[in-house]
């Protein structure tokens, strides 16, 4: 069963604002508080692994993993440099990295580690790891994400992550690294008077926190598409860490699902979310094809959304 | 004092690869060499350069990418390491480059000026992309001339091709503005691939040239036609083409280098020096300067 080797999945967001300026909005501010949670949480769980997966590290030669043991540097980010630097020094653990990369290989996937002194990891990364693990009380490793791949590339990487986390008898927090909708303002906001970028956008995420709030993760992979035509500005070929989150913790509908929060990040959609491999929910969801031993009836699916 | 001019726009590609092939000692990785069609060009170009008189190199480069308006680096030196985040296993090198701020900073300020939004960079820690640094090492190994590095404001992404070609064509103009009131001689770099799908595979030797070739005939073909408009000077053709020029060959021009330095040399109607073109993993990159002083233009090739 998934909660031998997952204990729960996390999706955050990738800007900096939470760790460098938490301050300056109050809704940044309860995004630092849903991730000062969900540290809480990671240590009080049985987890011995963190695995990220970025939207903001592409690649292009295959999937790459983060191996450096001791992976340290300071970083700044591209456009928000102004809110200052972020030094990080996080443990990667090389060995699970390498069974990944080995396992990739083996479903056919083109894949690498990578251990470079001075690699610069990604805003994103540094934000979910410095927040969520600031001791490095666990090791992690980080995926890329990469700019060609497509749906079946990114649900056999999950598939091949899993086949790593099994054989070595490992548990493991998942955490993705992405905003919702991602449209942000193009110009300089005061801070104060942060919003999501439009109510099409707003809409749209309420939405995708629904399923996430019902634990229907298989449900929002299979929209990912629809997801990436609505709200996702078009800079990369699909909007993918739903595809990789449920291939990676298991492609169904039974997780407990809870929202910790949901703010404007610059406009974008930033959301800190936790979903908990669960049981007993069968029945009331689209995608959750069990192995059915006893009729239950139809479930009446189809009288579900009649008018009245 | 005389009245500041651009000198030479070159058309400078940055796939680390080359830098990886010249064994540099700031670069950490050592190579057997490979794409030399490139190197040579390149190193023909830097000669060119060494005997033109100028002051600064403004760089425009699409690995610095911003979604809230134009940035500009903005503090005399930056030293550090640059590690490329695709490539780490080639492109490891240990930067010292000079910026010239007042020239930035006048950019900046014109850039403002016409309507864009803009911000500068004061951030120490802040680490230069590896496309300025493998246009600038290309173009100039010994690092003797103040950069300015220009990020690419993503409106393509967020808007539409025509909308980046004509903030692209403004922020030129308005940094031409800056470089004829600030007195100085300018080389401009527009720091880019032009076709950009790339091999998702790489060979167990990255130089081996036996492996290397354009990703499709269709890349190949319309990066001709657009090398064909530099060669007979018909950069306003090239620039009305870019948007499906961009879409059929997913171009690295959809950062909007080229358009911003046309925009900046006033749409030259007189031929491109070519000095190259040559496949790096699947993507095409061609060595190309346009030289406004007739007296000191070329056929290369």
């Amino acid at each position: 069963m998934d909660e031998d080797i997952i204990e729960f999945g996390l999706y955050v967001p990738p800007h900096p604002h939470p760790l460098l300026s938490p301050e300056a909005n109050d809704g940044y501010g309860r995004l630092r508080a849903a991730y000062d949670e969900c540290r809480k949480r990671i240590e009080e769980s049985d987890a011995d692994l963190i695995i990220v997966y970025s939207t903001t590290w592409p690649s292009i030669i295959g999937h790459q993993f983060q191996a450096n043991p001791n992976s340290e540097w300071t970083h700044v980010d591209d456009d928000f440099h102004y809110l200052g630097s972020m030094p990080y020094s996080f443990t990667m653990d090389a060995e699970f990295a390498a069974s990944c990369v080995e396992k990739a290989e083996s479903r056919g996937l083109q894949a690498r580690t990578v251990n470079y002194d001075a690699f610069p990891i990604d805003t994103g990364s540094i934000t979910a790891l410095s927040l969520l693990n600031p001791d490095n009380r666990l090791p992690a490793t980080i995926v890329s994400s990469n700019m060609y791949a497509n749906r079946s590339e990114t649900i056999v990487l999950g598939k091949a992550i899993r086949d790593a986390l099994r054989e070595g008898g490992r548990k493991a927090v998942v955490v993705v690294v992405s905003s919702l909708s991602n449209r942000m303002f193009t110009e300089p906001i005061d801070p104060s008077e942060d919003r999501i970028h439009s109510q099409k956008d707003d809409d749209w995420n309420r939405k995708i926190l629904e399923f996430f709030e019902d634990g229907r993760l298989e449900d929002l992979s299979q929209l990912s598409r629809e997801i990436h035509g609505q709200i996702r500005v078009q800079k990369v070929v699909a909007y993918k860490p739903a595809w990789w989150m449920a291939a990676t913790m298991g492609q169904h509908n039974n997780y407990s699902g809870e929202i910790l929060a949901y703010e404007a990040l610059h406009g974008s959609g930033g959301a800190v979310i936790q979903l908990t491999p669960a049981t007993g929910s069968v029945g009331d969801k689209e995608f959750d094809e069990d192995d059915v031993e006893y009729y239950k009836g139809d479930r009446e699916v189809l009288n579900k959304g009649m008018l009245e | 004092m005389p009245k500041g001019e651009i000198v030479l726009g070159a058309l400078a590609p940055h796939p680390p690869h080359v830098v990886y092939a010249e064994n540099p000692p700031q670069n950490e990785p050592i190579s057997e060499g490979g794409w030399e069609t490139l190197r040579w060009g390149y190193n023909r170009l830097a000669r060119k350069l060494e005997n033109l008189d100028y002051d600064a190199i403004v760089v425009f480069t699409p690995h610095w990418q911003t979604y809230v308006g134009t940035h500009f680096l903005g503090l005399p030196r930056f030293t550090s390491k640059s590690v490329d985040p695709i490539f780490p296993n080639i492109f490891r090198y240990n930067y010292d480059l000079q910026v010239d701020v007042d020239l930035s900073e006048a950019m900046c300020e014109k850039a403002a000026e016409a309507g864009l939004i803009t911000r500068m960079m004061r951030n120490p820690d802040f680490r230069v992309d590896y496309g300025t640094i493998t246009s600038c090492h290309m173009l100039n190994p010994k690092w003797d001339k103040p950069v300015i590095t220009i990020s690419s404001n993503r409106n393509t992404h967020y808007y539409s091709p025509e909308v980046m070609i004509e903030q692209a064509l403004a922020l030129g103009k308005a940094c031409r503005e800056a470089i004829e009131e600030s007195g100085k001689r300018v080389v401009l770099v527009s720091s880019h691939s032009l076709s950009h799908r790339h091999f998702v595979t790489e060979s167990p030797l990255p130089e081996d040239m036996s492996r290397e070739h354009i990703y499709n005939h269709s890349q190949y073909v319309w990066d001709m036609a657009l090398i064909k408009l530099f060669r007979e000077g018909k950069m306003k053709e090239a620039i009305d083409i870019m948007p499906e020029y961009t879409e059929q060959t997913i171009a690295e021009t959809e950062g909007g280098g080229i358009i911003w330095m046309m925009g900046a040399m006033g749409m030259p109607d007189y031929p491109a020096e070519i000095y190259g073109y040559q496949s790096v993993i699947g993507t095409g990159n061609c060595i190309a300067a346009w030289v406004p002083e007739p007296d000191a233009r070329e056929i290369v090739l």
